[in-house]
């Protein structure tokens, strides 16, 4: 049987979101874009955001990486709709601070909202780059930053 | 278990006690995640047996002191052991004398001393080398490098969809301007054994030297470099049971003779004066500065101890391991082997279609079996298979066919997750 950290890790939510992630296409409409590579493991990711006055009015992905990688792209994607790039930004700290273990998780989880079934990650310090490395990428899409976004 | 075939077994028995052999390596012992280590990275690197770690202690016990040129006591024992080591590796690889095995870190710094020695004398304008496309990356990027330098050319030997080089294709890069070949004889990733002996003679027929990167075959299978007619050969002392941070490059006298020094500094010189500096004879040639005298001492006591089970028996030992795997590892649905050469060592990389091998490696973890993920620092074997990665299990001398049943086990319940 799974031990219990692992189920933690790879959640049923996770699992689905690895199986089916949502948003995974090229978006015709981008009008800002962005590689991910992680060295480490061969994760390689391109986002595609279409913003405008400072809202990210649409978002996808395409790519391959571990489930956990596959899973956090998908699970962006969908909180990040419709956000403002100064909300994807902060939403991007505190989920870094949770997979690091800064956040106190009951204090402002409610704030991650479907993030948080990627807490398990703090277990796997490894597994940070997985977790993170579509939210890095996302972020030098915005930057409007062409360089390929290395997490090594 | 229809898979558990009594040959394979009975072979592994009769080959020698691996029950005994592990009572030799004291971290087999450990628990990771409260299961017994099951190690299957052999390939990164090996464990080190009770022997090398005692003759470690015993050298800093009560031999440490720098060798060469020290007139007391313990400076005579350290430099009589440390050349005792390279009489042992000169004997392990058959060469004709000790004036040919050079001290260097590992693998990578050989190839290295090579290419910045023998590559930046030999190497100008529009020549070529020649590598294969299942080269570590220690054996491209040195020699992108140099080529870089003097603006010659790389050429690529391609291999095939079992992970075979293509011998017709290889014997077409040979030309005149071919000035060197520099070829794994055991791939990491793929386990492929290259047909190296025919690789030479074609090479020779051409006067091409060849460097041999045999970082995964001194511990998996006897070599002999007159046999092999070899002009280098690189190998590190922590993937043959040794420790880390020593390794050798052997090469033919009369081509180190012709070579320049790599590095300058202390014991690779006769004498030195502000105006001019004369070298030292061979080896010391290739050894400034203080080389790591431990490592070395260590080494050799590594090439005893797998002298002492024989590695012809190592080699019958690490076939059935490998046949058993092999046939077993077919037992997991979905799982798909990359590399199925002829004639293989025992490496086995494998991918599922839906399952990324970061995730094989973190669910093996917790299951106590060490395997490896990733690119395997062969990321042109990827590109040319169209793979990210792959999960990698590496056997050694002290593996058990339970080990391949407790990690056949494991990837089911892998599978039943995903």
């Amino acid at each position: 049987m799974l031990n219990s950290e692992l189920r933690e890790l790879y959640q049923q939510v996770i699992l689905d979101h690895n199986k089916s992630p949502r948003n995974f296409k090229k978006l015709e409409t981008a009008n800002r874009t962005a590689e991910g590579y992680n060295p480490l493991c061969g994760d390689k990711i391109d986002i595609f955001l279409d913003v405008e006055n400072g809202i990210v009015k649409d978002i996808s992905f395409q790519g391959s990486g571990c489930a956990i990688s596959k899973a956090s792209a998908s699970l962006m994607s969908t909180v990040v709709k419709g956000k403002t790039i100064e909300e994807a930004k902060k939403l991007f700290e505190k989920f870094h601070d949770l997979i690091t273990r800064k956040l106190d998780e009951d204090e402002s989880i409610e704030e991650l909202g479907k993030l948080a079934v990627l807490a398990g990650v703090k277990e796997f310090p490894i597994r940070v780059k997985c977790a993170s490395l579509a939210w890095h990428t996302m972020l030098s899409a915005l930057k409007n930053d062409d360089k390929t976004v290395k997490t090594e | 278990m229809t898979f558990k075939q009594e040959p394979a077994v009975q072979e592994l028995k009769s080959i020698y006690d691996v029950y005994r052999i592990r009572e030799d390596f004291p971290i087999l012992k450990i628990k990771v995640r409260k299961k017994t280590l099951c190690y299957l990275d052999n390939a990164a690197t090996t464990q080190k047996p009770q022997q090398v770690l005692d003759t470690l202690n015993k050298y800093y016990t009560s031999m440490n002191s720098n060798i060469h040129r020290g007139v007391h006591y313990l400076s005579g024992v350290a430099t009589d052991a440390f050349e005792e080591a390279r009489i042992k590796v000169k004997n392990f690889i058959n060469a004709k004398s000790e004036k040919e095995i050079i001290f260097t870190r590992g693998t990578t710094e050989s190839i290295n001393l090579v290419a910045h020695s023998f590559g930046r004398k030999n190497i100008k304008e529009g020549d070529e080398i020649i590598i294969s496309n299942m080269e570590h990356h220690s054996n491209i990027v040195p020699w992108q490098l140099l080529c870089n330098e003097k603006k010659a050319k790389l050429k690529i030997i391609p291999i095939d969809d079992n992970g075979e080089i293509i011998f017709d294709d290889f014997l077409k890069l040979i030309s005149n301007k071919t000035k060197l070949i520099s070829v794994v004889y055991v791939s990491n990733s793929l386990g492929t054994i290259n047909p190296v002996k025919q690789i030479i003679e074609a090479a020779h027929k051409n006067n091409i030297p060849v460097l041999l990167d045999a970082a995964q075959s001194v511990n998996h299978l006897p070599v002999d470099v007159q046999k092999l007619d070899c002009d280098f050969l690189a190998f590190s002392g922590h993937k043959l049971y040794g420790p880390t941070g020593i390794g050798i490059l052997y090469g033919k006298e009369n081509i180190l003779e012709s070579m320049p020094p790599f590095m300058g500094g202390g014991d690779m010189i006769s004498k030195v004066t502000f105006e001019e500096t004369t070298f030292n004879e061979l080896p010391f040639k290739f050894e400034a500065g203080t080389s790591n005298i431990a490592g070395a001492i260590g080494l050799g006591s590594a090439i005893d101890y797998v002298a002492s089970i024989g590695i012809d028996k190592i080699a019958v030992h690490e076939g059935a391991l490998l046949d058993y795997a092999t046939q077993r590892l077919k037992e997991v649905p979905g799982l798909a082997i990359l590399g199925n050469a002829k004639h293989k060592s025992a490496v086995i990389s494998f991918i599922f279609d839906n399952i990324h091998p970061h995730d094989i490696g973190t669910f093996l973890d917790y299951e106590g079996i060490a395997v490896r993920t990733g690119h395997h620092c062969t990321q042109p074997i990827m590109q040319r298979y169209n793979i990210p990665a792959t999960s990698r299990a590496s056997f050694g001398l002290y593996n058990t066919l339970e080990e391949v049943d407790v990690l056949v086990d494991a990837l089911k319940k892998v599978i039943e997750v995903f």
